[in-house]
Order: structure tokens, then sequence, then C-alpha cells
């Protein structure tokens, strides 16, 4: 089975994992694939598909079974994402549903809200998305001006975000809004809003250069009347606990890289020894076994840092800063190697028919979202510096006073 | 320095760029959707003489010098459309080059003038399902019968392939031979036999990309492009035009690129200040600026050896090669400044990027070039 070029992938080495990987492949190749084109003209996947994903447990893998979910650790979820990306299916976006928002929900929601929202979550009849960037602030997130005004028992939300990942057909979104406007990052809340509340409206889905099958959509809000129990975690704390979700999200984006790497390769290896140029299979050519060894090693590589940061998130040790490394470098990796991969199969790597130029759109986006790389780079170089430019600062502010005690 | 261009060739420039602003970007994004240019815009750069920019006086060309052609590719690269960049180009750079150079008086008339009036559209069909890169497998045969020829066969990727009136094609008049049993034809649209399907692509979605079949196709004899057997040597005497248009295409595109996202970075504020004021982001246009300039200033002297007669089949493959990879590496990084926002169809760089992509396989893959490369290099091949 495991070949001699494949890492033992001991974070997903138990009985439980082969059987769940069955699963997840038979879902695919059975609820998703046979509809992908169908949903890639109307931009989005079908409500059917998420139930049949409930149905089968894939939704809220490692939520707690009183609330209907699997009660898995995060090794499983891991696994499902990497099979979806393996599989190039875009929809449905089972990671943001079932690795961010139910988290969110589950972590920092109050009984009211879990009860509320969870059990729908697990089984696929309630679809939430996450509302974090506006159009004009993408990574910059403390600058965000969607705004709740506090009305004593509920709010007023005004505002609108912009690249919700299944934002079209998600039921309800947690919106990041300002409900303290001169408290910086400490005056950021999260709440709840319900598709259907008056004055909470969609955009169409936005036309992409990839993730055909996968909605993204502007969301607005005008007025919006949200009870107060809609708020999810503290008040002011909306910013901390998006920090301290990020290292999933990040590990999310970095193994749906290893897992669409590991699909494109297969795809390719397969094509390089079925087609011909110049009478010999082009797998006999050694520019192409270079390319091959060179795209094998870099996932294999990439693999044994991502499932080093599996278990550690298992654990709940995984910094922000390894999970930025892991999403910076792996989606780093997927664009270059499926670019590769889509050399080798010529003028059809240019079709849309062949699923590697798919591979390709898709890829793109994963070095933009979940915060650029460049933002992860930051957020690497910050914690480093972390302690010289604190010294530096308090440096200054010594010096400072020491001036202002000299002129007095 | 050289100075390549004249206040002539500026002065067309302008027109040309003010002809397409007006008739040609206005529509692209309908014939992006449209998966095809409409006739009208054919019969428009036909009466404006755009065809006939290297042609010869007689059929109805101009009969001016090559920089009229790379002005030509250097204003259609800002149209931002590979599709229509490709339909509009392979007409005239494909199929009337070789009409031009190896057709008979006769085919002259009825296909070259009406051609350069842009009345006729043309497609030149090479490549197979089973023989891109690798031409001499071609297995398209175009059989001796009597006064006509019987082709069987199927061409694939071919642009303009499924709405030209007629078609350039390569066929193997003897199967047994490898490049000497290749010959050129010409073949009406609407002789009997000849279909073909468009294709779905990952870009250049304003050109309509077909899959021919032939299926005893009767042409007449007289409808032979050239020489008997000479239809390799034709092709590959060619390939050095089409390459360095290929590589007028990437660097003119990138430069269109960072023309586009250095407005976009002095409109875009993150973290309090405009995106150009980032270090990093600065030394990236910096980079792909100088790599530009370096990839243009090399075609322009190119050309200019080209204009004297030159041979510059290792030349225009190593011009060709830089070039794409060079456009390849441009749209990433542009894409990239626009963030979120650069995956949006909405905003110009999501197709930049996959168009861009076809650069460094269409025309010779990068690998092919990689091998003409070494032949001339290591194995000290001539090409002449």
């Amino acid at each position: 089975m495991l070949k001699n070029y494949q890492l033992p992938r001991t974070v997903y080495g138990t009985e439980e994992h082969a059987m769940f990987k069955k699963t997840v492949e038979e879902y695919f190749k059975n609820h998703v694939t046979p509809h992908r084109e169908r949903w890639e003209e109307q931009g989005y996947c079908d409500k059917e598909t998420w139930l049949k994903a409930g149905e089968l447990g894939l939704l809220g893998i490692t939520c707690d079974p009183k609330y209907g979910g699997m009660g898995l650790d995060f090794s499983f979820a891991a696994m499902l994402i990497e099979e979806q990306a393996r599989f190039g299916a875009a929809a449905p976006g089972i990671s943001m549903h079932s690795d961010i928002v139910i988290p969110y929900l589950e972590k920092h929601g109050s009984d009211f809200i879990k009860e509320k929202y969870l059990p729908g979550c697990c089984s696929g009849e309630l679809i939430g998305s996450l509302g974090m960037t506006e159009p004009s602030t993408g990574s910059d997130v403390q600058a965000i001006k969607t705004f709740a005004e506090d009305k004593g028992d509920h709010w007023i939300v005004n505002g609108s975000k912009t690249f919700i990942t299944i934002g079209y057909t998600a039921d309800f979104c947690i919106v990041a809004c300002k409900t303290d406007k001169n408290a910086g990052a400490r005056g950021i809340s999260l709440i709840i809003l319900d598709a259907g509340m008056p004055g909470f409206t969609k955009g169409k889905p936005f036309k992409k250069l990839g993730l055909k099958t996968s909605d993204t959509c502007e969301l607005f809000f005008e007025d919006v009347k949200v009870p107060k129990e809609n708020l999810v975690g503290e008040i002011g704390m909306g910013f901390i606990h998006m920090m301290t979700e990020l290292p999933r999200e990040r590990l999310t984006i970095a193994l749906s890289a290893i897992g669409s790497v590991r699909g494109a390769l297969e795809h390719t290896i397969e094509y390089t020894q079925e087609r011909k140029a110049f009478k010999q299979p082009i797998c006999a050519f050694q520019n192409t076994q270079f390319e091959i060894a060179e795209v094998a090693t870099q996932l294999e590589y990439h693999c044994a840092f991502v499932d080093r940061c599996t278990a550690l998130l298992a654990e709940e040790k995984l910094t922000p800063e390894l999970a930025s490394m892991a999403k910076y470098h792996s989606s780093d990796m997927q664009c270059k190697m499926i670019d590769a991969c889509l050399q080798l199969f010529g003028g059809y790597g240019f079709i849309w028919e062949y699923p590697i130029a798919r591979y390709y759109g898709d890829a793109r986006v994963q070095r933009i979202y979940g915060g650029t790389n460049e933002i992860m780079k930051l957020m690497i170089s910050r914690s480093i510096y972390a302690d010289f430019f604190q010294e530096m600062k308090a440096a200054k502010k010594h010096a400072q006073k020491q001036m202002a005690a000299a002129a007095n | 320095m050289t100075k390549y261009f004249t206040e002539e060739h500026d002065s067309f420039r302008q027109s040309f760029r003010s002809f397409l602003e007006k008739e040609v970007k206005p529509n692209i994004d309908q014939w992006e959707k449209d998966g095809q240019l409409p006739r009208d815009i054919y019969k428009k750069f036909g009466e404006m003489g755009y065809f006939g920019l290297n042609r010869p006086e007689e059929y109805g060309g101009l009969d001016l010098d090559l920089w009229y052609g790379v002005i030509f590719d250097e204003e259609i690269a800002r149209m931002n459309s590979g599709g229509f960049g490709a339909s509009i180009g392979a007409h005239p750079m494909l199929a009337l080059t070789h009409i031009t150079h190896e057709g008979t008086e006769e085919q002259k008339q009825n296909y070259l003038v009406p051609g350069i009036l842009g009345t006729k559209v043309g497609c030149l069909a090479i490549t197979e399902p089973s023989a891109g890169s690798d031409v001499q497998s071609v297995r398209t045969t175009a059989i001796r019968d009597g006064d006509e020829y019987v082709i069987n066969g199927s061409k694939t990727f071919i642009t303009n392939g499924v709405l030209s009136d007629f078609l350039v094609v390569v066929c193997k008049t003897d199967p047994d031979q490898k490049a000497k049993g290749i010959s050129l034809f010409i073949i009406d649209r609407d002789t009997p036999g000849v279909s073909a399907t468009f294709l779905d692509k990952l870009g250049w979605r304003a050109s309509d990309t077909g899959e021919i079949a032939f299926d005893n196709v009767r042409i007449p004899a007289s409808n032979m492009l050239g020489a008997e057997g000479q239809g390799f040597i034709y092709i590959m005497q060619h390939f050095v035009s089409e390459r360095l248009a290929m590589a007028v295409g990437g660097y003119a595109a990138s430069e269109y690129a960072i023309e586009v996202t250095l407005k976009y970075m002095n409109e875009r504020e993150a973290f309090g200040r405009k995106i150009n004021r980032f270090q990093v982001l600065r030394h990236r246009i910096a980079q792909l600026s100088a790599e530009i300039e370096m990839v243009k200033q090399f075609c322009y002297s190119l050309y200019a050896r080209y204009a004297k007669g030159e041979y510059l089949v290792k030349e225009a493959s190593m011009a060709k090669l830089l070039g794409t990879q060079l456009a390849d590496k441009t749209m990433t990084q542009c894409l990239q400044m626009f963030g979120g926002y650069g995956y949006m169809e909405e905003y110009p760089l999501a197709r930049m990027f996959r168009d861009t992509r076809l650069g460094q396989i269409g025309g010779g893959t990068s690998e092919i070039l990689c091998e003409i490369i070494a032949k001339a290099m290591i194995d000290g091949r001539s090409y002449k």
C-alpha cells in the first residue's frame, strides 16, 4: 500500500482512520464529483450534499456528541480536509463550516447558542460562515468598520463584509463587529447574524479565478436588529477569540495544500505514463523524472511538518507562528508544484476538462486567504524580534523620561 | 543607444492604441463570456489595414517594416485578453504567413487578399491529440487520388479552429516518412467531412480553440501549399516569428500588469499607509521591472537582427523561454499585490494570471525550447 517514497502518516495511524478514510473517499466519489460541472455553472453546491455529509458524520468531527458531533480528535478533521483537496473538490466548504465556524460556537458560545446552532450544524441543516474581511480591510482586521450599536436588549448592525466563503449558501454568519469604536482591537465583538434577518442581504456569488463550485460573496447589513444573546464569547473580546482560533484555521490551509498536491501528483504520474512523445512515454524523459521527483519530495517534506502541527494542535499546543509557517510554506509549495505538474500535461493542461487545470486555478487563492503569505511572514518575524523590539521601545521611553527630567 | 522606433512608428502606436481602446476594450468582457470573437472585429481590423502590416502591397498589404508588428503585439497585450490576442493574432501571424510565403498566385488571391481585408479568417492546424511538440509524428494523412487529396485525421488545440473560414493544415503525404513526409494544405471550412468542436479552457476564454476532425475530406490537388514534403521546413522557418511574437506578448503583458498594479498599490491602504510604502512590495516591483526591461531589450535586439535576415532559431527560443516564464512570474506576483481582489473576476489580475499560463505551452513548450537551445549549445546544431 504505502510506497517507498511515501512517509508513514502516523498521525492517521489507527484502524478508525483507515475506516474514516473510506467513508470520506466514497462521499466525494459518489456525492460530490458527479455534480461538479453543474455546481461550477451555478457557482455553489447543493444543500443535499451538506445533508449527506452530515448523515455520514463528516460535519462537526471534533464537536461534542451531545450536540450531534463525532467527538473525534482533530486528526480526523485533518484527514478529511486533505482527502477533499486530493479529490480537487472545492465544495462543499466543509472545512470552513466544520473546522472554523463550529469550533467558534463550541468554544466561545453560550449554552443558548450551542443548543440553538450546533445540532443543525452537525446534521448539515444549518450552514455557517465567518465574516471578518471588509472591502477596505483584509489582513488589517483591527480596522474593520462594521458597527454594532448597543440598544439595550439588542444591537443594530450596519456595515458590509466581503470574500465570505460559503456566505451565499450559509444560514448564518458569525460577524466581526466593532462594538466600541474607540477601543481598537478591544472594541471588536463576534455576533451571529441569521440569514433572513431584515436588513441582512447577500451579493451574488463572485466570479472567481478558481474554487468555482464554492460560493464566495459580499454581505450587507443595513440596520439589522440582532438579539443580545447572539453574541459569541465576551464583549470586546472578538479579536482575541479570533486570534486563538488562528492556528487551526491556518493549519487547515496547509492540509488542503498537501492534499491537493497529492491529488495533482497522482494524476500527473498516471498521465506521464500514458502520454507518448517522440515515441516514448513522457516519463522516460529525464526532465519529467526530475520534475516528478521534486514534487514527490516537496510533498513528503511538507507532510512531515504538517503532521507534526496536526499532532500539536490535537494537544492544543500549536502556536500561531508554527501554523503561519505551515500555511505560508505549504501554499507556496502547492502553487509551484501544481504549476510543474500542469506543464507536464502540455496543451491538455490548459483544457478545463483535465483536472490539473482546476487544481491550478484553485491553488492560487491559498496564498491569499486566511491571511496572505505576506502577513504570515510578518507574524513569524514579529515573534522572532519581539523581545528585541520591546527592549528598544523601553529604552526609548526611558531616554525620553530622562530627557524630560533633565529639561525640568 | 540604438533607437528602434521612429516618429512614424510612434504615431502608428498612438492611432492603433486609440483604435483598440474604442473598438476592442469595451467589448472584451462580453467576448470573454461568448468564448469567441465576432466577425465584425476582423473586418474592422481589415479595414484599417492591421492584418496587412507586413504584407506585400499588391495583395492589399502595407509592406511596412517588422517594427510595426512588434507594436501590434505590444498594444494587443494591453487589452488584457489572451484569448483576443490569440484569435486576432493567429489569423495574420500564423495562417496568412504561410499563404504569403508558400502560396501560389491563385492561393494568394483567394485567401491572402480577403485575409488582409478581414473578410476571410484563417487558422493554422499543426497539433494533434497525440502529437504536440513532436510535430514529425502527426498522423493526419493526405493521400493523392487523381486530381484530389483525401484527408483523414484530427487536430486539437487549434486557435480559430472552429470559426475560421479556411484552415492551413499539416498532413502526412507520405506516412512512411517522418519530417520529409509532411506537406501543407489549405482546406475550406465548408468542405464536406470537416467538423470541429469548442474546447473549454483554463484561460484564453475569448478565443475559440477547436478540436477538428477530417473524415474523408476531398480537396483539389491545387490546394497544396508550397512543395510536397517541405511542410516541416516551412513550419520550422515560421516558428521563429511566432516565438518572437510570444516573447513580446510575455514582456508586454508583464509591463501592463505592472502598470495596473502600481495604480492599485497607490490607492490601497493597509495598516494606515499605502501599500506601495512597504519595502517588500517595492522590491518586488523593482525586481520585476528590471527583468522585464532585460527581456524587452533582448527582443528588440533580436528583431533588429531578424530585420537584416538573420535566422535566429536558438535566440528566438531563448526569448520565448524567458519572456513567457517572466510573464507567469509577473502575473503571480502582481495578483498577490491585490490580495483577495486579485482572485476576483472583477479585477484585472485574475484573467491575466490564467491567460498567461498558456505562454509556456503553446508555440513550443518551455521544455522543447530548452531542447532546441541545448542542441545548439551542446551538440553544435546550427539550424540553418
